[in-house]
């Protein structure tokens, strides 16, 4: 019995309902849902090192034996992210106290975010791929309410084309999970895992694989499939666009990750080399869009999409060091990305536009924002003590031993046009003459929003410089991925 | 001109009581014949529908002074709660379970966690359904 694995799932569920009573009591709202995240970060924590030492955790929902329940499977990757997004969405909530609106606090805002965790943790946590489709639906729908909410011109606009987008992929999802089942006839993600080795993957599994890809592609913004998401991203408000960016598309991430290595690992010639492909036309589609832009939000946003193709590169590879790099990059990419939304934010709050010519010479009244940024900027480009680095670097060496030498090459030019686009930001908006500034700075409301963000920052310079401590995490969740019968043997045989 | 609706009116409120007691019937049914929460909830929130057109929704709001929300947030508590009922026995969660009882006008009748469960479904169909169109209704 092993019900502790779903408590980082059910109490930021449980949280969400008692937050619908009590709407407009503000102080309610925000201390029970600092509260809630504090408890369910705790659990998380307990949870890694209960995964660290005793192996994947498994729990098939309703006492069913195995592929006929539910089944639930922490492994050390879903561990780790499972307690990342907790912590991010802690600093998060924080950050929005000061920027979200009492207006917004006052209409689910926080419930919203509680149902988005919930999915998330659900998605990272669950072993059934149809489960998994249902907590895609859990994250979209919460993420659906989010984007709207405040109902803002531009929202509406963009919130019709991401439900549009999103809703076509979610029925291509369940279109292709039909498939899937009609083939394998199971849904339990280690059983289709067995059975899939079995027939040894046919031509039509293969079909299946890339219609996988284009789903979770579609959540993940992929190559040919990120449209929507530069113009959707950048309407909601500052705290909502840092849970998107560093939350929604890193779940596809996780879900091609899974799949690729727990299921299509039979031909690796074709569907590994055609996410290489995409791989890299999405760090390059990303790198025009992050170099083209003179919007701040837009710049951070392109570079979701760089990193989404990086650590899909490493996935590609199918080695170990390169799944180790991949991990350690998803992780370290969701921190980061959380502190770069949140560290703009600031930025746009104090100069009151996104127009990067129209900033000037913040590092005058504001230079520990400015530190802050560059430290922040030089970790996202992957400068060697911060927590960009050891990812890459995995990532690279595990693409030499693969053969792929000029991709490698590539990825590794591809971190110059990253740290071009993020010190363009830090070059205009803290150097030179004073540009515009906004003209009702509360010092309050500025203290709420920079203190979380800082905090944010020191986890990732941690993450960077304590990579000791953080190896053996990630080592584990490395193996297992590259040896997809560590999962199947946890789930089928009883691990625990 | 003034318009009179003494028939709808009349009509709804007889009717009104077969579509609930309908619902309730297979809300409980659901376990051995088709029907359960969803549609249980469906139906019954069509039974308000009916008498918010042959009124209004004012009316309707003064004889059911309910706060839709709450009943999805009671709704999902339920079945959140019938869920960790098993944490609490060593039991994975979700586990149901279920014995025979004799109850004093059903004589012998089994008795089953998934009720509870499919109570909780009734209730958030039944508040979601009714919080929208109460939106939209309202919306100048």
């Amino acid at each position: 019995m092993n019900n502790f694995l779903l408590l980082p799932i059910i109490i930021p569920f449980f949280f969400a309902m008692i937050l619908m009573f009590g709407q407009k009591n503000l102080k309610y709202q925000r201390i029970t849902t600092i509260l809630g995240l504090i408890i369910s970060i705790i659990c998380a924590f307990a949870l890694l090192f209960n995964v660290k030492e005793n192996g994947p955790q498994t729990l098939t929902l309703g006492s069913w034996p195995a592929p006929f329940g539910i089944t639930m499977v922490s492994d050390m990757l879903s561990a780790l992210l499972v307690l990342t997004t907790l912590v991010i969405a802690f600093f998060i909530v924080w950050y929005g106290f000061g920027s979200i609106g009492k207006e917004r606090e006052r209409f689910f805002y926080y419930p919203g975010v509680m149902f988005i965790l919930t999915g998330v943790n659900g998605a990272f946590t669950t072993g059934d791929i149809f489960n998994m489709f249902v907590f895609f639906e859990v994250l979209l729908m919460a993420s659906y309410l989010l984007i709207v909410l405040g109902g803002e011109k531009s929202q509406l606009r963009e919130s019709i084309k991401y439900i549009l987008v999103n809703v076509i992929s979610s029925a291509l999802f369940v279109i292709t999970v039909a498939y899937l089942y009609s083939v394998v006839g199971t849904l339990n993600m280690a059983d289709i895992s067995v059975k899939i080795a079995e027939i040894n993957q046919p031509g039509i599994v293969t079909v299946i694989a890339v219609l996988f890809l284009l789903v979770f592609g579609m959540k993940a913004a992929i190559f040919p499939l990120y449209f929507w998401l530069p113009n959707a991203y950048a309407a909601p408000p500052i705290p909502v666009l840092a849970l998107f960016g560093a939350l929604l598309t890193k779940v596809g991430v996780y879900a091609i990750m899974r799949t690729y290595t727990l299921f299509f690992t039979h031909d690796l010639a074709f569907t590994h080399e055609l996410l290489l492909v995409l791989a890299i036309l999405t760090i390059i589609a990303g790198s025009i869009g992050a170099l083209a832009h003179f919007d701040v939000k837009q710049i951070i946003i392109y570079n979701i999409v760089i990193a989404v193709g990086v650590i899909l590169f490493g996935v590609a590879q199918m080695n170990e060091a390169a799944l180790e790099g991949a991990v350690f990059y998803l992780v370290h990419d969701m921190i980061i990305k959380a502190a770069l939304f949140m560290l703009i934010g600031i930025v746009i709050y104090i100069t009151g536009t996104t127009n990067l010519r129209q900033m000037g010479g913040l590092m005058k009244n504001y230079p520990a924002l400015g530190w802050f940024y560059l430290i922040a900027a030089l970790g996202l480009a992957g400068v060697p003590p911060l927590s960009g680095f050891i990812g890459k670097l995995l990532i690279i060496q595990g693409g030499f031993e693969a053969g792929n030498t000029w991709s490698s090459i590539f990825i590794l030019a591809s971190s110059l046009v990253v740290l071009l686009s993020v010190i363009r930001i830090f070059i205009y908006a803290f150097w030179g003459e004073q540009g515009q500034v906004s003209n009702n700075i509360n010092k309050t409301t500025y203290n709420i929003m920079f203190y979380p963000t800082v905090l944010l920052v020191f986890i990732s310079i941690l993450y960077g410089v304590g990579t000791e401590f953080v190896v053996p995490f990630i080592d584990d969740a490395a193996k297992l991925l590259s040896d997809p019968s560590i999962y199947t043997d946890a789930v089928l045989k009883g691990g625990n | 001109m003034k318009v009179n609706n003494v028939i709808l009116q009349f009509t709804a409120k007889i009717v009104f009581f077969i579509i609930f007691f309908f619902a309730v019937h297979i809300f409980f049914a659901g376990h051995y014949t088709p029907g359960g929460g969803f549609v249980g909830g469906l139906v019954t929130a069509s039974a308000i529908v009916l008498l918010v057109i042959a009124f209004d929704l004012n009316t309707v709001h003064k004889l059911l002074p309910i706060n839709y929300i709450y009943v999805v947030a009671i709704g999902l508590i339920l079945a959140l709660g019938t869920a960790a009922i098993s944490m609490f026995v060593e039991q994975p969660f979700f586990t149901h379970f279920f014995d025979y009882f004799y109850l004093p006008l059903f004589g012998k009748t089994s008795l089953h966690t998934a009720a509870l469960f499919d109570l909780g479904v009734y209730l958030v169909v039944v508040g979601v359904t009714m919080t929208i169109i109460q939106t939209i209704g309202d919306d100048e």
